[in-house]
């Protein structure tokens, strides 16, 4: 091993309390397995919210449906980097995809994944932009028409059949997408969920809260999306839309807080082998990124906010700004949700007598700054692709509110 | 009775004690013989004949550390305090209830210091640890690549060729046994020594551990030893709530223990 992993492990048993098992000092599921489930939750929150319009038929929030599934997609091709650079063996990635052991919910990775990347999102968005990308074609100049030539698979029928076909194409789509999300959301749960060693994830609500956060952080990320889109592209905002939007993100975080406050409840009533040493773990470890961050900041603040905002009767100015606040708070509730799962569930010892403590690296793969990269890289990706795609439906109008 | 008198009738005792050597270097063959019909043929090993586990007897277990030794020389295991195979754990239970724990094979001073004194202590023990080679081993479950699988004989084992250092085996282990090797940046484990036992020759922990508090064997045969352990104990296996039916099996297990 070498000196410096070395010199890590030797700090990391000063901090040490109680006694652990010798082989639980090294935390394996480090930062990057922490902003794995938060970029999933993002694509499959983002997914649902798009699929509001299509199934639901909610046009309040058509404004955004395009934004929504073009970020799905942009986290959605980030989502398994930080998966794949936290491997002992990145280069035999492969074999999850080619050999998967069927009792491995980590092998189902490659199936969820494959379908709802190739089978729902890019359909999907096939399907909506496609009519764009053949007129976008006609339009452009040399290098970019053959990107949009071979965006569009060479397509080139714009009649209103073809039309029709297109959105009976999407609403199929959608209709087989929400469960896919679900599926999608509720499988990176399972992972946790389903490790009966682990007390602070084996739960089966786990799977149901990972779902509703994810519902919960997909919004609240397309709604400051469209703020900022709104505000750089110099357009008004359509307050319409925001307002419903904001609606959906209060009722999805009372549900996900109800949730969450049913697990924290129930595990503390049944109170089982585990609750002393789980008792500490809150205390000790995770009073700032629970207690603090995720419940109080990220999400009672946020539930004040947008209460005061719909009901203070407050002006378009004033109810941006509270929306606009409160969404970047849950955004980082949400993170620390994450942070306390994942991280949460390695600080104390399988044999409930003690915790161990995590320090982050600062550079090196499984460090902070790859872990803010691999955040950054999604808005990178939304960024291109929104400067090819249009993100509003050629040849309809800017939206003007009343 | 004086001094005289007590040293006569030890006299006896006394000249057992080479014999008492030979005994268990007898023994120690036998069940070397049980692990495989002939030692040293290993065409002839075939491993739906065998069964293995391992019984530990904890009041026999006097923390010498010799089995973590043994180990760590035989399975290149990492030279630190972060690695092991195998480990011994020493108990204290207070009179006033508290129990202090501490990992006795690292070199920390932690497991030589902080010995309340003998007045007040309730019972003392050790107990070693290693992989239990449960029969139904959440690691084996959870492996995405199927790169940790069971044996016929019973034995749990990593290929290091396919693992891809997911490290989800690690986390779905109860009781902490698996570690991630950083020479190879695979998981690893206790083997039972396994290229040992297809040898017919003993684990290195079995092998030198001078109390004889562990006994391996096999389960399929009646005159392992193992099974004559079984036999004579009452035996409990490490958290068995949790269904792995751990295959490492503790005679005098206190209630304490995790």
């Amino acid at each position: 091993m070498n000196l410096e992993a070395t010199a890590r492990l030797s700090e990391m048993m000063t901090q040490v309390t109680g006694f652990i098992y010798p082989n639980e000092i090294e935390i394996h599921w480090s930062i990057l397995i922490v902003v794995y489930p938060y970029i999933t939750g993002l694509v499959a929150g983002a997914f649902i919210l798009a699929s509001l319009e299509n199934v639901f038929n909610v046009e309040e929030v058509r404004p955004t449906y395009r934004l929504a599934l073009l970020t799905a997609l942009s986290f959605m091709v980030v989502a398994p980097l930080p998966l794949l650079m936290h491997l002992g063996h990145p280069e035999r990635f492969y074999e999850i995809l080619l050999a998967p052991n069927l009792t491995s919910a980590m092998a189902m990775f490659g199936f969820v994944y494959g379908w709802y990347l190739m089978g729902v999102l890019l359909l999907e968005v096939w399907f909506e932009f496609r009519q764009d990308l053949i007129i976008l074609a006609r339009r452009a100049p040399v290098p970019m028409r053959w990107v949009y030539r071979a965006a569009s698979l060479f397509s080139n029928d714009v009649s209103q059949a073809a039309r029709a076909f297109d959105d009976k194409a999407i609403r199929v789509i959608t209709i087989v997408g929400i469960p896919s999300a679900f599926l999608l959301h509720g499988y990176v749960g399972f992972i946790f969920g389903s490790v009966k060693a682990n007390p602070w994830w084996s739960s089966v609500l786990i799977p149901i809260v990972f779902l509703m956060s994810a519902i919960v952080s997909g919004i609240a990320l397309v709604i400051f999306l469209y703020m900022i889109l709104a505000a750089l592209r110099k357009e008004p905002v359509d307050m319409r839309c925001l307002d419903t939007m904001t609606s959906y993100l209060f009722y999805a975080v009372i549900v996900d807080f109800t949730l969450e406050a049913l697990d924290f409840t129930h595990r503390l009533y049944e109170s089982e082998e585990s609750v002393r040493i789980l008792g500490t773990l809150i205390r000790q470890k995770l009073f700032m990124s629970l207690i603090v961050l995720q419940v109080l900041i990220g999400m009672l603040v946020p539930l004040a906010i947008l209460i005061v905002a719909k009901w203070r009767k407050l002006g378009d100015d004033g109810r941006r700004l509270l929306y606009f606040t409160a969404v970047i708070l849950i955004q980082m509730g949400i993170f620390s949700t994450r942070w306390n799962i994942v991280i949460g569930g390695q600080l104390f010892s399988k044999s409930f007598r003690g915790l161990m403590a995590y320090k982050m690296e600062i550079t090196g793969i499984e460090g902070f700054l790859t872990a803010l990269g691999l955040l950054v890289l999604p808005f990178v990706v939304l960024a291109v692709l929104i400067k090819v795609l249009p993100t509003r439906p050629l040849g309809e109008e800017v939206h003007t509110p009343a | 009775m004086n001094k005289r008198e007590f040293l006569k009738s030890m006299q006896g005792l006394i000249l057992f004690f080479p014999a008492a050597g030979v005994l268990s270097a007898l023994g120690v063959e036998v069940s070397a013989q049980e692990t495989s019909a002939q030692p040293g043929s290993a065409a002839a090993y075939n491993p739906q004949d065998h069964l293995y586990g391992m019984g530990i007897e904890i009041d026999k277990c006097i923390g010498c550390n010799r089995c973590v030794e043994a180990c760590k020389a035989e399975n290149d295991v990492p030279q630190d305090d972060a690695h092991y195979r195998t480990w011994v754990e020493r108990y204290v239970i207070k009179k006033d209830g508290e129990v202090a724990v501490v990992n006795i094979s690292g070199s920390a001073a932690a497991a030589r210091e902080g010995m309340p004194e003998d007045a007040d202590i309730l019972r003392t023990f050790f107990v070693p640890k290693l992989c239990n080679q449960c029969v139904n081993p959440p690691c084996v479950q959870v492996c995405p690549v199927g790169a940790t699988f069971s044996t016929e004989d019973g034995v749990v084992l990593v290929d290091a060729n396919r693992c891809i250092g997911c490290s989800y085996c690690i986390q779905a282990c109860p009781y902490g046994a698996r570690y991630m090797n950083p020479r190879t940046k695979t998981a690893d484990k206790c083997t039972f020594c396994y290229h040992r036992v297809r040898q017919g020759l003993l684990p290195a922990c079995v092998e030198v551990c001078p109390t004889q508090a562990r006994v391996f064997g096999d389960l399929r045969s009646k005159a392992s030893r193992l099974v004559r352990f079984a036999r004579m104990n009452k035996i409990h296996v490490l958290k068995p709530a949790l269904n792995t039916e751990p295959k490492v099996y503790y005679a005098q297990l206190d209630g304490e223990v995790r």
